[in-house]
């Protein structure tokens, strides 16, 4: 049986690049380009990576006490977001799982109304727009935007590259967001991304995507890059994929997400699943999420068990590859916390052969973020 | 230069003399992209055809690697435990994987010649 696969306003692009197109999140996507996933990765870290992820889900929360509203939802601290500023965010389930993680921007409209940005993940799109249209009171409207794609030019060039084309947009911090144009394109851009490397995500209407991206890869030092560096380069950044790093059994407390729950939201506790979170706080998670490092070259892949020295079952890999940057294998899992202190000696379970590690800190690279 | 057969698994077989050469054909390595790692057989280890006898892992994934004949591995490729991107630049040549002397020779005539190959990648993609 084969499964209809959605496309991206860039897919024409993507083939005639020479993608290698798979199926994530019921969208056809590009795996890598002919450039391989070790260049692309490595050319984002040296210099600017364009990468489509127009799959993810994009809407508007428009109307009045907005930020109130997602507070419902969300332990973030979402009042507090000031104008043209975009914060991460979990949107938790009761129990305290991670339903998914996303990002809320106070982004005033033009008019100067109450407008909150938001973007989610692909494959839980339907069901945190669901989610979030379901609470709200009336006189707030959720507005998907299907009809816009989502570009990342992510890298150390990525915003010298689009300064000039791009009005307002040097000139952001880290996690600031700004609706201007690009190439004379209607584009919401924050300077945000996740590479670990500084950069911007473009929000812009699916018709003009297309253009959009022709004329960025065409500027100076800016190549093409498919989901597979951007992968690697999330993990190298020490960043969660939600569904491998994070999902709904998972807390923030486990994750090591906390700092994404706001202070007062911590003194209110007025959240779904404060109360596991409030508990694991008090007297420890169960479990720890993990940075490692296998010896040697060899790669630990999701769902290979940890374990002791002693061959005791301590935990599980959640993503696990080669990190071309750190050009060594990493990975990041959950481990009893008594074995998720830095350089705890570990073994993981691969293909049988027990793979000496080490719990390392994260990220494996440094951030290299805006100021 | 002795001819090489092919099996369904994208594996390369070379008879030299008493053993046969392995590795991955060309179209294998550009589907597996940048190759990290390779975990080779043990020598003097008895594997039947189809056998899955060593493991290649790429950036992303870990894919197998199967005996396409059966016999006693004689021989591994040591160079790829420093350079395993021998895989990629070298595929029938630098980066092959391991020697099987044969204990069914027979099987040999049972893989694809060159252009049979050709046509079976041609059919699965």
């Amino acid at each position: 049986m084969t499964e209809t696969l959605r496309e991206t306003p860039l897919a024409d692009l993507h083939r005639e690049l020479g993608g290698r197109m798979v199926p994530f999140a019921g969208y056809a996507m590009p795996v890598q380009y002919p450039a391989g996933i070790m260049a692309e990765h490595l050319h984002c870290r040296a210099r600017a990576s364009l990468f489509d992820v127009s799959h993810m889900g994009q809407a508007e929360l428009v109307g009045v006490d907005g930020a109130a509203a997602l507070e419902k939802l969300t332990p973030a601290d979402v009042l507090g977001l000031k104008p043209q500023r975009q914060r991460y965010a979990l949107l938790t389930s009761d129990e305290g799982g991670i339903l998914d993680d996303f990002m809320v921007a106070n982004l005033p409209t033009p008019e100067g109304g109450e407008r909150l940005f938001l973007v989610v993940n692909a494959g839980n799109k339907d069901a945190d727009f669901d989610r979030i249209a379901a609470a709200l009171p009336p006189g707030l409207r959720l507005l998907r935007r299907e009809d816009r794609a989502l570009l990342a030019l992510q890298g150390p060039e990525a915003v010298a590259a689009i300064a000039e084309h791009a009005p307002g947009v040097a000139a952001l911090g880290f996690m600031g967001i700004v609706e201007t144009t690009l190439f004379g394109v209607h584009a919401i851009i924050s300077r945000s991304g996740y590479t670990g490397e500084d950069g911007v995500e473009i929000s812009l209407p699916g018709e003009r995507a297309e253009e959009v991206a022709r004329s960025l890869l065409k500027l100076d030092g800016v190549a093409p890059a498919g989901l597979g560096a951007r992968d690697s380069l999330r993990l190298e950044a020490g960043l969660c994929l939600h569904g491998n790093d994070i999902d709904a059994t998972t807390s923030a407390t486990e994750a090591g997400l906390i700092w994404s729950i706001g202070k007062r939201r911590r003194m209110a506790w007025d959240f779904p699943g404060a109360e596991r979170v409030r508990d694991e706080m008090a007297s420890g998670p169960l479990r720890r999420r993990v940075g490692l490092r296998p010896e040697g070259r060899q790669p630990a892949r999701a769902h290979s068990i940890i374990q002791t020295v002693d061959g005791t079952p301590v935990g599980e890999v959640t993503s696990g590859g080669f990190g071309p940057s750190a050009n060594a294998p990493i990975a990041m899992g959950y481990v009893a916390p008594e074995y998720a202190a830095d350089g705890t000696a570990l073994e993981i379970l691969v293909r049988g052969k027990a793979l000496p590690c080490r719990v390392a800190a994260m990220p494996f690279i440094p951030h290299r973020y805006a100021r | 230069m002795a001819e090489m057969k092919f099996s369904k698994d994208h594996e390369w077989v070379r008879l030299e003399g008493d053993a046969a050469t392995i590795g991955i054909t060309d179209h294998a390595q550009q589907a597996l992209g940048d190759v990290v790692f390779v975990d080779l057989p043990e020598l003097g280890r008895v594997v039947t055809a189809g056998e899955a006898c060593a493991v290649v892992e790429s950036v992303k994934a870990a894919s197998d690697v199967y005996a396409p004949i059966s016999g006693r591995i004689v021989d591994v490729n040591s160079a790829l435990a420093e350079s395993p991107s021998l895989i990629n630049s070298e595929p029938t040549s630098g980066g092959w994987f391991f020697r099987i002397e044969p204990s069914t020779p027979v099987e040999f005539d049972g893989l694809m010649d060159e252009a049979g190959y050709a046509s079976f990648v041609e059919s699965v993609a």
